[in-house]
């Protein structure tokens, strides 16, 4: 599993080695390989007769982690801005 | 959303081909999906490498709004602990793993499916593409209820791609700078808390 992180920490040391350097096949070849992982993906998908037919009920679920998610950060971020605010209305008097 | 409309069609034709039995993963005779995420991961490594220099505008920002892709992080989280409870067939870990794709779509969903299967996996993909398009249609509204830090948090990993240019609208101009390095924050997290949270 981890294996995954140390080719990034990998690359992240290439990709600092090559800074200022034009990479215009990276963009591209990284759609690329979202392409096919998203398609594979598809494919499992496809394939397995429970989770298309719960396709619905796993929509549902996904939606309510997304709400969950936006508000709970939005409530952090107004707290963040109120504190950022009044500290910064403190220091101008 | 050109590029999310692409995505999701690809995952369709996908579904499409397996439904119908085009391919089969498994007669490969090597485990595909994980040296293409292999591949995947060096090109956003040496994506964010070659991308670290921009971070120097930084220290023209209020320092306390650095805090800012913690306090996405934190609430993301936290959010997503409490609907868990009204998920009982999920565990924690299961909908925490999927809240930390913060609307990082194509790469939490694939990392979900490699460590989860492709049941969470789904779920992880339209979740975040749910963020995105939530982020993308309510930034107003949020920033109206929430103040201007709050459509930058919404819109988590995307802050510094797709979901920016509503973010400058609505929010303002001099939260650019802030809403970048936000989201390279945010991304940089997201296969490690993705990867924490499935590996518990």
């Amino acid at each position: 599993m981890f294996t995954i992180i140390l080719i990034m920490a990998g690359g992240i040391t290439l990709g600092w080695c090559l800074r200022g350097r034009k990479l215009p096949f990276l963009g591209r070849l990284t759609n690329m390989l979202i392409w096919v992982l998203l398609f594979l993906l598809g494919v499992e998908v496809g394939g397995d007769e429970r989770i298309v037919e719960g396709i619905a009920s796993l929509g549902v679920e996904a939606i309510a982690v997304a709400v969950a998610g936006v508000a709970g950060c939005s409530l952090g971020a107004w707290l963040l801005w109120r504190w950022a605010k009044r500290r910064k209305e403190v220091a101008s008097k | 959303m050109k590029g999310s409309l692409i995505i999701v069609g690809f995952f369709i034709l996908g579904v499409v081909a397996g439904r119908l039995g085009w391919l089969d993963i498994d007669t490969f005779g090597f485990d595909i999906s994980f040296t293409a995420l292999a591949l995947l991961m060096l090109c956003v490594g040496i994506g964010v490498g070659s991308d670290l220099g921009a971070l120097k505008s930084l220290r023209s920002l209020d320092s306390r709004l650095l805090l800012l892709p913690l306090v996405t992080i934190a609430g993301t989280l936290a959010g997503c602990a409490l609907i868990a409870v009204f998920m009982p067939w999920r565990s924690l870990t299961d909908t925490l793993a999927v809240g930390s794709g913060f609307g990082y779509y194509s790469l939490s969903s694939i990392f979900i499916t490699q460590y989860r299967g492709p049941e969470l996996g789904t779920v992880a993909l339209l979740a975040n593409i749910a963020r995105e398009i939530i982020t993308l249609l309510g930034a107003p509204l949020l920033v109206r209820l929430a103040g201007p830090l709050s459509a930058i948090s919404a819109g988590g990993a995307t802050s510094m791609d797709t979901t920016l240019p509503i973010i400058t609208n609505v929010s303002g101009k001099e939260f650019v700078i802030l809403s970048i390095y936000h989201g390279f924050v945010v991304d940089f997290s997201v296969p490690f808390l993705v990867t924490f949270f499935c590996s518990l």
